[in-house]
């Protein structure tokens, strides 16, 4: 018979304190993903502005790009996309049975890994900018 | 013995389609935002390069496949997580059909879009 680990009630966020490496990668998983599915709906409705006219799209995403905060909000949008895919190829990896005991060790791995890269993209994100 | 925590019933299609879209959408949002921010500026696009890009069958065929994962994975996403929180009964009908409907006007507005760069109309 196959053996679970007993986690607790995880959607009593009030128990913060008590959660383990898993259970905050459970929690950042649940919190980038409603970002990402959020972010598709605010995308799809910006690029439509192509089927209005080519010039509207153009003029509307350049400028949404002339602006500071949209490039900050960007680096905000690649660390949760990073964060997300990392953590989800480790969750993939987990539902395979493969390295369930570094678990804990691959969702740190996935944080430091995704800091690296927001870091390293904000020359790239801010370039024009100002 | 321990309980079953996972709000997917065991052995269910939608568990397996959720796993399946987010190995591909591993490598395909990866792919996205590279393509976009890192060889292309996002401040640099214009509506002459994204025609361009669509118009070729295996970028838009690739784009439209993405729309609909994603819509997928997310809406899906989203609706487990609502389940965990407890959503049972008429409500968790009524999320469901409103993330139905949710997710079929996203798809066809993105296709929507699409054809308009690919010059595609009917």
């Amino acid at each position: 018979m196959s053996q679970s680990y007993n986690r607790g009630l995880i959607e009593d966020f009030g128990r913060w304190r008590e959660f383990t490496a898993g259970m905050w990668a459970w929690i950042f998983h649940k919190f980038t993903g409603w970002v990402l599915v959020g972010y598709l709906f605010t995308h799809i409705a910006v690029l439509s502005t192509a089927t209005i006219g080519t010039g509207v799209y153009t003029e509307t995403l350049q400028s949404l790009e002339s602006l500071f905060i949209v490039r900050v909000l960007e680096v905000g949008l690649l660390s949760v996309a990073v964060f997300h895919i990392l953590n989800g190829v480790r969750l993939l990896m987990v539902d395979l049975g493969v390295g369930l005991e570094a678990q804990d060790k691959s969702f740190y791995a996935a944080l430091i890994l995704t800091g690296v890269i927001a870091i390293a993209s904000v020359p790239t994100f801010v370039e024009g900018v100002f | 013995m321990a309980e079953r925590y996972s709000s997917f019933k065991p052995g269910g299609t939608l568990w397996l389609l959720q796993r399946v879209t987010a190995a591909f959408l591993v490598i395909v949002l990866a792919f996205h935002f590279f393509l976009l921010h890192f060889v292309n500026h996002a401040s640099e696009i214009t509506f002459a390069g994204s025609q361009y890009r669509m118009g070729t069958l295996s970028y838009y065929s690739l784009m439209v496949t993405f729309l609909v994962t994603a819509t997928f994975h997310g809406v899906n996403g989203v609706y487990n997580a609502l389940v965990n929180q407890g959503l049972d009964g008429t409500q968790k009908t009524a999320v469901k059909w409103v993330l139905v409907v949710a997710s079929a006007l996203l798809i066809v507005q993105g296709i929507r879009t699409a054809n308009a760069f690919a010059g595609i109309s009917f």
